[in-house]
């Protein structure tokens, strides 16, 4: 099934080395260097105040209208940032070698954490308009949809078979030609079905970026989060649901009118030679193939695009001198020079920032330990989802009928951004008393538990029938069939999703651990109420300790545990 | 097609000069895969490149297309030096190399785009290659809808289509089923016969001997190790030429011979008193399994053949081609259990034994074989029985071969000890360790 294009980051290496390193002391640089530009902004800006939500639900269209703007204006900055990034880290050896570590520790960022420093440096850019919010907003969405993207693009762009490669060469196409030739519709399943991950995943961040609150100052943009924001300012659980339901709306009508289509299109471009008994086309898709007003439309449209990808721009390749060649030896030394130069630039920036802000060791001991509060509370929630979820999953994957219908409900659950949902647990906390941290926790896995649910009724589906037919035969049954024949089977597609859940819920962390209910704060101990605490605070440094530390977590949890576990799955469970 | 006039003598369209390629390794090392190759090719003929796999013909074929950069040496294009893939060359690819999400048509008219043919002009041309390679009807059709056959006419009219004046062609059969491949054999020979084909010279690598012969003027062969051009044939028959002429049949003896021989010198002995020559650690092994080898043996004791079997029928009657029947004999050979020489295979006496023998016999025999007659194995074992825990990683071995043959090599190398080293119970292979190791290996004291 098409639901199934593992993730990136799984496919790669497993053993961290000296370039990890190196990427991650540029983007922790980086990351310094917008924090020593923020504070400096932030007194010019009046808050403005213009930007009032209105709690009135007729007026919900129009923010949904406002947020979806939103969306698309960042999946179009992250598809520009997919070509050119990830086709640069394909094309050129060495930036390649520098590249690829940045973007899996761009990938292991908690976004949500930086995204006061990116409000304040975007206003700066804009003082005193609603253009820089804009652009933050859209930047916080960016930064959660690009990785991943930019990621499966270079795994297809490595992957390009070699005989295609060699046919575009000896026919002499340009490297623009080739591009829209061979390497865009090579990687176009893996780009869409993760474009589709990146979308679901944005929601998430367009809700939770559109109201900003940075020390004592808020700023909201219209939109659907901002409303659920004023909403829970106001305690107006009507608002809530009303936000709830446009969401469930715009859902709906993007998965139906987007992606549904757009998925079985790109089934076209599976690099597979034999007729697979596809699906039934999604009914957009077959209302654009069969009327004739809609396809004459479409193949104008693909003609237009035909043309520009038949643009000669460039020069046909030469020979292929790779084998043959040793690299420049001298280009390698000043390349890996200038590597390390900027590296060590940017671990002195990072020991300069905290040791210039009285951030010291107690701090640093402080945010590792609430991390492994968080890290725990990730581990556990992912233990409970499975258990929950893979022996419904392998029910349901084992029923065609179902399997079929629960797959369109689970990948939309994945998609609707679980912060809407947050408030109605608050209240519920709230009201009872309860303990915030264990009843906060759930939150964090509360949007991403489905890609557990779809990954394993997608493996379940998939398992083949003469296996199924051995067990049977053998009276296999019970605890041993579970041990011997179905967990193993669904093992790969299982830790596909539980990685995706894994990291969904580290960012949620953020937004998960601290809640809000008019004037009832909740708070549990972990390293996201940290982060969000600094936040309130305007604390730039201790942010920016807490981002760091969590980073640090999320790869070292990626590479102990997922990667060798995902290594196993796809070993063990291949034959040949 | 004929623009030369009478009084210009023609000078070869493709001149390759002292070729050589090698492997690049770690700025040591180099490996060669080709070695003082010179093709000259003229207008208006056929030229086979036939060997074995490994044999680096379709790296000449990729040095040819301006794909790849020879080490040493130079391709002459119409007397001027090839610096990249050149107009006049189109290639056809084994795996036919289609886009699937392009239709036949749209992969048809790839080269032309890059050419910057205007669509009208386009549409024109890919009808006409469409129609003369019997596609047409098809231009709408998506690769996969498609037959093997049927893919592999796209990927002529594909070639055909940029009206190259050479046209190469690696392998273009051996993806497809025999009738197949002889139907688009056939209509390919028929329509260059009679001269319907916009092209003036065709250069083929094949492994198959007899659709060398069925097709080809000239037929070079190559030899393995670095591959150098160790026989070059011209073939005497008209076209259409039929497989069951006495003279074909003799021609088709004739090579195999020339590729049982062995390459530099041959054996002046007698060569069923010297089995296994030369076999040293680092000789290059293919993936035979052994019960295809045991398959083999077995069949050449039985009658017809009673221990002596000519090539050419053997694949025949085996279904085989001789670049999958020649690896075969050679490991026989190899491990003494027959002899290869001058087209025939026959059984020694170690060889009847093991047809006679019973399993657990014939893993002793075939582990005796091992040992004295391929290096490696009887180095792994070795080192096995020194080591205190009786494991050794297979890597320090794959780096021993690696300097002497390229990686791929290597790979088939020890994936062959692995397979032959399990199936005598000389030792076992842990995968994911990657270690070679002694367990549960019964060890005489």
């Amino acid at each position: 099934m098409s639901s199934t294009v593992h993730p990136a980051l799984a496919m790669r290496r497993r053993l961290p080395n000296a370039w990890d390193l190196a990427g991650l002391l540029c983007v922790f640089g980086l990351i310094m260097a917008f924090a020593h530009a923020a504070p400096g902004t932030i007194q010019p800006l009046d808050s403005p105040q213009a930007l009032v939500v209105d709690l009135d639900p007729r007026n919900l269209p129009e923010y949904a209208l406002r947020t979806t703007m939103r969306m698309f204006a960042a999946l179009a900055a992250s598809l520009l940032f997919t070509f050119t990034f990830a086709t640069w880290a394909a094309k050129s050896r060495r930036a390649g070698i520098v590249l690829i570590p940045i973007l899996d520790v761009l990938q292991s960022v908690p976004i949500l954490g930086f995204l006061s420093f990116t409000t304040v440096f975007f206003m700066s850019l804009f003082p005193g308009r609603v253009l820089g919010l804009e652009l933050a907003a859209i930047f916080a969405i960016f930064t959660s949809q690009a990785w991943n993207m930019a990621f499966s693009f270079y795994q297809s762009l490595i992957t390009t078979p070699n005989d295609l490669a060699e046919a575009t060469q000896s026919f002499r196409l340009t490297g623009w030609q080739r591009f829209w030739r061979l390497d865009v519709p090579f990687a176009m399943p893996g780009l869409v079905w993760n474009t589709m991950l990146s979308m679901s995943g944005g929601w998430f961040f367009v809700v939770a970026s559109e109201a900003i609150t940075l020390g004592d100052k808020t700023w909201t943009l219209p939109g659907i989060g901002s409303y659920v924001a004023a909403a829970l300012d106001k305690r107006d659980l009507g608002a809530v649901f009303w936000a709830i339901l446009a969401m469930l709306i715009v859902i709906l009508l993007y998965d139906q009118l987007m992606f549904r289509p757009l998925v079985a299109w790109s089934g076209k471009f599976r690099f597979e030679m034999t007729a697979s008994a596809a699906g039934e086309d999604p009914w957009l898709l077959k209302l654009l193939r069969r009327t004739q007003v809609l396809r004459t439309a479409g193949e104008a449209f693909a003609d237009v695009v035909g043309v520009v990808a038949t643009w000669r721009l460039g020069r046909p390749p030469g020979q292929r001198a790779g084998a043959t060649r040793a690299p420049s030896r001298f280009g390698d030394a000043v390349f890996y020079a200038v590597v390390t130069l900027a590296a060590i630039a940017a671990a002195w920036e990072v020991v300069a920032y905290i040791a210039g802000n009285n951030v010291g060791w107690g701090d640093l001991g402080e945010a590792v330990a609430l991390g492994a509060i968080t890290l725990l509370r990730v581990v556990v929630l992912i233990a409970l989802a499975s258990l929950l979820w893979v022996p419904i999953g392998v029910w349901i994957g084992l029923r065609p009928n179902w399997a079929r219908r629960i797959q369109v409900v689970a990948q939309f659950l994945a998609a609707f951004p679980a912060n809407l949902l947050f408030p109605i647990f608050v209240v519920v906390i709230v009201r009872y008393h309860l303990n915030a941290d264990i009843w906060l926790t759930p939150l964090m896995i509360l949007g991403t538990q489905w890609y557990i649910l779809f990954n394993v009724v997608a493996g379940a589906s998939a398992f083949p029938g003469d296996l199924r037919e051995v067990a049977e035969n053998f009276r296999i049954g019970g605890l041993l069939w579970w041990r011997k024949v179905i967990l193993p089977g669904i093992f790969p597609y299982f830790v596909t999703g539980a990685i995706t859940a894994s990291g969904g819920s580290w960012n949620a962390a953020i937004v998960s651990e601290v809640a809000s209910w008019g004037t009832d704060k909740l708070s549990a101990h972990g390293l996201g109420a940290y982060i969000a605490h600094a936040t309130d605070a305007g604390d730039f440094p201790r942010i920016v300790l807490g981002v760091v530390v969590m980073s640090a977590y999320v790869l070292c949890f990626n590479r102990a545990f997922w990667r060798p576990l995902y290594a196993i799955a796809t070993r063990r469970v291949t034959l040949g | 097609m004929d623009s030369v006039t009478a009084t210009t003598v023609e000078a070869p369209l493709l001149e390759v000069r002292a070729c050589r390629q090698s492997y690049h390794k770690d700025a040591s090392a180099d490996l060669l895969v080709l070695d003082g190759v010179n093709v000259s090719i003229a207008s208006g003929e056929i030229v086979g490149l036939l060997g074995r796999s490994g044999s680096g013909k379709s790296t000449l074929l990729r040095i040819v297309a301006g794909l790849l950069t020879p080490t040493a040496g130079e391709v002459l294009w119409r007397g001027a030096p090839v610096s990249g893939p050149t107009l006049g060359v189109a290639m056809v690819f084994q795996s036919f190399a289609l886009f699937p999400w392009l239709t036949v048509q749209e992969n048809v008219e790839l080269g032309l785009e890059a050419q910057g043919v205007a669509r009208a002009k386009r549409d024109e041309l890919s009808e006409t290659a469409l129609d003369l390679i019997g596609l047409g009807g098809y231009a709408s059709a998506y690769p996969k809808e498609l037959s093997g056959g049927m893919r592999q006419r796209v990927g002529l009219a594909r070639a055909l289509v940029v009206h190259p004046d050479l046209l190469l062609m690696d392998e273009p059969f051996s993806a497809l089923d025999v009738l197949t491949a002889e139907t688009l054999r056939t209509d390919l020979i028929d329509l260059w016969s009679e001269g319907k084909l916009p092209i003036k010279s065709i250069l083929m690598v094949t492994h198959n001997i007899e659709e060398a012969v069925l097709m080809c003027d000239r037929i070079l062969v190559f030899s393995s190790n670095p591959g150098r051009v160790a026989n070059e044939l011209r073939v005497p028959f008209p076209h259409p030429r039929n497989r069951h002429d006495a003279a074909f049949r003799q021609f088709v003896d004739d090579i195999y011979a020339i590729m049982t021989r062995r390459a530099p010198a041959p054996p002046k002995t007698s060569a069923a008193a010297a089995p296994a020559v030369d076999v040293t650690f680092a000789t290059p092994l293919q993936p035979v399994s052994t019960n295809l080898l045991a398959g083999l043996i077995e069949t050449l004791a039985a009658p017809p053949y009673s221990g002596k079997a000519d090539l050419p029928a053997l694949a025949a009657a085996l279904q085989l081609e001789a670049d999958e029947l020649l690896p075969m004999g050679e490991a026989l050979q190899m491990l003494g259990f027959g002899v290869l020489a001058e087209g025939d295979l026959h059984l020694t006496d170690s060889g009847r034994d093991f047809a006679n023998a019973d399993t657990d016999t014939r893993k002793t025999l075939f582990a005796s074989a091992l040992r004295a007659h391929v290096p490696l194995v009887a180095a792994i074992r070795r080192t096995l029985d020194e080591r205190w825990n009786h494991r050794a990683a297979a890597v320090r071995f794959r780096d021993e071969l690696e300097d002497h043959m390229s990686p791929k090599y290597a790979e088939d190398t020890l994936r062959t000890v692995i397979a032959w080293g399990r199936y005598a119970e000389l030792y076992t292979y842990d995968e994911e360790a990657a270690q070679f190791s002694l367990e549960d290996i019964e060890v005489p004291a």
